[in-house]
């Protein structure tokens, strides 16, 4: 069981991340994007982006590395071997674009059990070098209990 | 500024379908890009220790992915604002065919006032729905 008493804990930023363009079309190309802001500098200025823009679940690379930081935290318990992604969602205070230097700050926001299993919440607020919200993501993850 | 006329969205309206071909290279190439390299989107042997049915495809991938049907139809990617999935069902990747996912976006609600529309997409593989509540909001 995931430690109810984390709920509320606040876990330090992550070093900034440089996001790279190459990166961003790598990503884009994964998830089978066509769009020619996320691959063509010259169409994503033509939009008004200083640079290629991200594809909308990229923040997901950003996040990933404050959910590493709790899932090795021995205070929170939890078994990633048990882990099953619930639900995603990313509310974007504006799109991820090449040059980026972002930091995310990561808050357990609930912890529930269902059964044997335990339901957490995590919520995590992207940040660029101005200290201006990008992106905040938000994870529902499953941690199985014992059946 | 968008091509899109919201005064003539109805709701129900269909913007959109894609069929997604997810090869075991899709999700090879999603792992480096992501970073998520859970060997169980790659290696059957490990898929199979921890009782799954088959390698499946990161339920990232299969958001990530879905959200093009919109991002095509508004035709800049930096309008989709919000941006939800709850992952229902895993997407088992054959070795040889992969898997196809079938989605379909669809006028969930529109928001003339604040120029923005609610697109809630079906994402569909071997007739099952994969993703519940995906929802992708757009400012037009």
């Amino acid at each position: 069981m995931v430690n109810p008493n984390v709920q509320g804990k606040k876990y330090p930023a992550t070093d900034p991340y440089l996001v790279g363009r190459e990166k961003i079309r790598e990503f884009a190309h994964a998830v089978k994007s066509t769009n020619a802001m996320n691959l063509d500098v010259f169409a994503a200025q033509a939009a008004g982006y200083t640079d290629v823009i991200a594809p909308p679940t990229f923040a997901v690379v950003i996040q990933e590395r404050s959910l590493a930081t709790v899932l090795n935290d021995p205070e929170a318990d939890i078994d990633f071997s048990r882990v099953v992604h619930g639900e995603q969602r990313f509310i974007h205070a504006r799109p991820i674009v090449a040059g980026d230097e972002l930091v995310s700050e990561l808050e357990v926001a609930s912890v529930k059990s269902l059964g044997a299993h335990s339901m957490v919440t995590f919520e995590t607020k992207i940040y660029d070098v101005s200290k201006e919200l990008v992106c905040t993501a938000i994870s529902t993850l499953v941690v199985r209990g014992d059946e | 500024m968008t091509h899109i006329n919201i005064a003539a969205l109805e709701v129900g309206q269909v913007i959109g379908s894609t069929e997604f071909l997810l090869t075991r290279d899709s999700l090879v190439r999603y792992a480096g890009a992501s970073g998520d390299f859970n060997q169980i989107h790659y290696r059957d042997d490990v898929a199979a220790a921890v009782g799954l049915p088959g390698v499946l495809a990161h339920g990232m991938l299969t958001m990530g992915a879905a959200v093009q049907v919109a991002v095509d139809w508004v035709g800049n990617a930096g309008s989709i604002v919000d941006y939800q999935v709850r992952f229902t069902k895993p997407v088992v990747v054959d070795s040889e065919n992969g898997a196809v996912l079938v989605v379909t976006g669809k006028v969930g609600e529109i928001d003339a006032e604040n120029h923005v529309v609610r697109i809630d997409l079906e994402a569909v593989f071997e007739e099952n729905k994969v993703l519940g509540k995906a929802q992708a909001r757009v400012q037009l």
